[in-house]
């Protein structure tokens, strides 16, 4: 067998045998992990409340995932900010929409797909509401799209379409950031967007945008999300850059061709 | 005009030709290249295609009738209803329909004429503009009988009197611009903030307390009292409308003047952009950054919002605030400059 080759002690080894060997022993310590992992997962409880287990677990699940930037009692490194104080509502935005655990260092953490459980999920923000007192996730009566969508889209306008755009088709800030469009967001995760101000977003305390504003403000995106523009095809409604340059583009593209063929001869 | 001017002016330009106008012509001018070679068309070739060209033109000008006819149909089919979607359906088959109708009848007329009106090739020299001796003596003999029918060189009371009508007829219009006007006075250096007032929240003016301005939140702020005024609501919220910031202190820098504008690291900047006017509201919570979304003026709110990108070439002006007994935000006076872009009194 020709691939075959002799190594130094001559024993025959086949060339695939050292990935096959690696693979080996990956999926074993990576088995092994989720083995555990589903093994804490069995012995936590099932209430929703934040019990000693689940705080607990939460812990666990940090130290193995997040402690490394944010520090092994969540107190903050040089690369992340310290978690005391953030609240629930803040690890429940950054781990259900997939931006924590971070990917790499950029302007802004992207959305990925998410990485943990909802009970995982859960346990974190359990046990980083325990260290210290912050923002609760809301409850499902505080994000139901039943308020005022007209005074919802008044708050918005005045509070969040410069960086979210009018109707929330999201737009640019500097050196690489953006402000995300808002269609598609689950309406938890905008409430606890306002809440905790993700990255640059600014926070909107209860003060400033009280319950009923937060609900009204979803409402209102729901309420676009939900109804077609009324002035017909929106062109991803990014503003007049874009339909200027559709103007610009299919607009006069369709007047010269108009005017090359009146001037052309007929053949 | 006199005769003697007339003449001396027919008599100078006698021994030219009008030709060229004003323009000078080169000896060595490019030579006109005259007329293609006439291509004959396709329509005029066969038969079959002449027949072919004019079922064409009668297809557009039914297409515009279908047009014409649907855009009536749509008008009726469709009606605007509360459903915001309605809109949108009436007035785009109602825009196709007329669309149709009109470029039927121009794409139409233009293929016929294209297609099958005659296509031979015509050119027509341009004529002298001067007139012939005759009729330049005729015109001037015209021009005399009348001033002499009229007696305007005799009669120079009427003369007189219809210049001066004739002088004054258009002033009218020029004292019309003044309703231009009123000049804005001083109304672009102050706005609502004076001592005392509260700064409230936008739109419900509801005051704001220091404690409430937690890190890193914006408050988009109004002065109270705003929602209540009966008259030029909208011109005094343009000039007054404030963002309102809390920093680290340690991270603001403060000229000793400002020292005491600001409150335990709470700042409020006028919204109104320096360069023309838009609000100043894209606020980055970690750099400290405020972007103006017109044209990216960049405002640094750690350093008394200079401008640190853009075409803005004033920081933003500030609003000192101070806290009241009750623990609610106060303005200690309007702000120092007007607010917004430049003007060229300021």
């Amino acid at each position: 067998m020709a691939f075959m080759k002799r190594n130094a002690n001559g024993a025959r080894r086949h060339p695939m045998a050292a990935i096959l060997v690696i693979a080996a022993g990956l999926a074993v310590s990576g088995g092994g992990y989720a083995a555990a992992t589903a093994a804490v997962e069995t012995v936590s409880p099932t209430s929703a409340a934040a019990s000693a287990a689940q705080v607990d677990e939460g812990r666990k699940l940090f130290l193995s995932n997040c402690a490394s930037c944010h520090g092994k009692n969540a107190e903050g490194t040089v690369n992340a900010p310290s978690l005391i104080g953030v609240g629930a509502a803040a690890v429940a935005f950054q781990v259900e929409t997939g931006r924590m655990p971070g990917q790499a260092s950029g302007p802004q953490l992207m959305v990925k797909p998410v990485q943990f459980t909802q009970e995982q999920s859960d346990a974190m923000a359990a046990y980083v509401a325990s260290l210290a007192p912050g923002p609760e996730v809301p409850t499902a009566a505080q994000i139901a799209a039943n308020g005022d969508s007209e005074r919802g889209g008044e708050l918005f306008r005045i509070n969040c379409a410069m960086c979210h755009n009018a109707v929330g088709a999201g737009g640019a800030l500097t050196e690489g950031k953006f402000a995300p469009a808002l269609k598609g967001v689950e309406s938890r995760h905008i409430y606890e967007a306002m809440l905790t101000g993700p990255q640059n977003m600014p926070v909107f305390n209860d003060a400033n945008l009280t319950p009923q504003d937060k609900k009204d403000i979803i409402t209102y995106l729901k309420f676009v999300e939900e109804n077609p523009s009324a002035g017909g095809y929106e062109l991803a409604n990014l503003g007049p850059v874009v339909e200027g340059l559709f103007t610009w583009v299919f607009i006069l593209g369709f007047i010269i061709a108009i005017t090359i063929w009146l001037g052309a001869k007929s053949n | 005009m006199s005769e003697k001017k007339l003449a001396k002016a027919s008599s100078k330009n006698s021994e030219h030709e009008y030709t060229g106008g004003l323009a000078v012509i080169a000896p060595d001018a490019v030579k006109d290249p005259g007329l293609e070679p006439h291509r004959t068309r396709m329509t005029d070739k066969s038969v079959k295609h002449e027949k072919a060209a004019a079922r064409q033109v009668a297809a557009m000008f039914l297409a515009s009738v279908l047009g014409s006819a649907f855009a009536i149909y749509a008008y009726f089919a469709f009606p605007i209803t509360e459903d915001l979607g309605t809109v949108r359906n009436n007035t785009l088959l109602l825009g196709l329909g007329i669309t149709l109708g009109l470029l039927g009848i121009g794409i139409g007329a233009v293929h016929w004429a294209k297609t099958l009106m005659p296509d031979a090739e015509v050119s027509e020299e341009r004529h002298q503009t001067r007139g012939s001796e005759e009729v330049r003596a005729r015109a001037i003999e015209i021009i005399k009988l009348a001033d002499s029918e009229s007696g305007f060189s005799r009669r120079k009371l009427i003369r007189r009197s219809l210049y001066g009508a004739l002088a004054l007829f258009p002033l009218p219009a020029i004292a019309l611009f003044g309703d231009l006007g009123p000049n804005p006075g001083d109304t672009l250096r102050h706005t609502m903030w004076k001592k005392g007032t509260r700064l409230a929240l936008d739109p419900t003016g509801t005051p704001i307390k220091a404690a409430d301005v937690t890190l890193g939140s914006v408050f988009h702020v109004i002065p109270e009292g705003l929602a209540e005024l009966d008259h030029h609501k909208l011109e005094e919220k343009a000039k007054a409308a404030v963002l309102l910031v809390r920093l680290d202190p340690n991270d603001l820098k403060e000229s000793a003047e400002r020292k005491d504008w600001s409150y335990d690291g709470i700042v409020a900047y006028s919204k109104i952009c320096t360069h023309v006017g838009c609000p100043v509201a894209l606020y980055e919570q970690q750099t400290h950054h405020l972007l103006c979304p017109c044209h990216q003026s960049t405002f640094d709110v750690t350093d008394a919002c200079k401008v640190i990108f853009g075409p803005a070439s004033r920081p933003l002006p500030q609003l000192p605030i101070a806290v009241d007994a009750e623990g609610y935000l106060i303005a200690q006076s309007d702000f120092n400059e007007p607010v917004g872009p430049s003007f060229w009194e300021r």
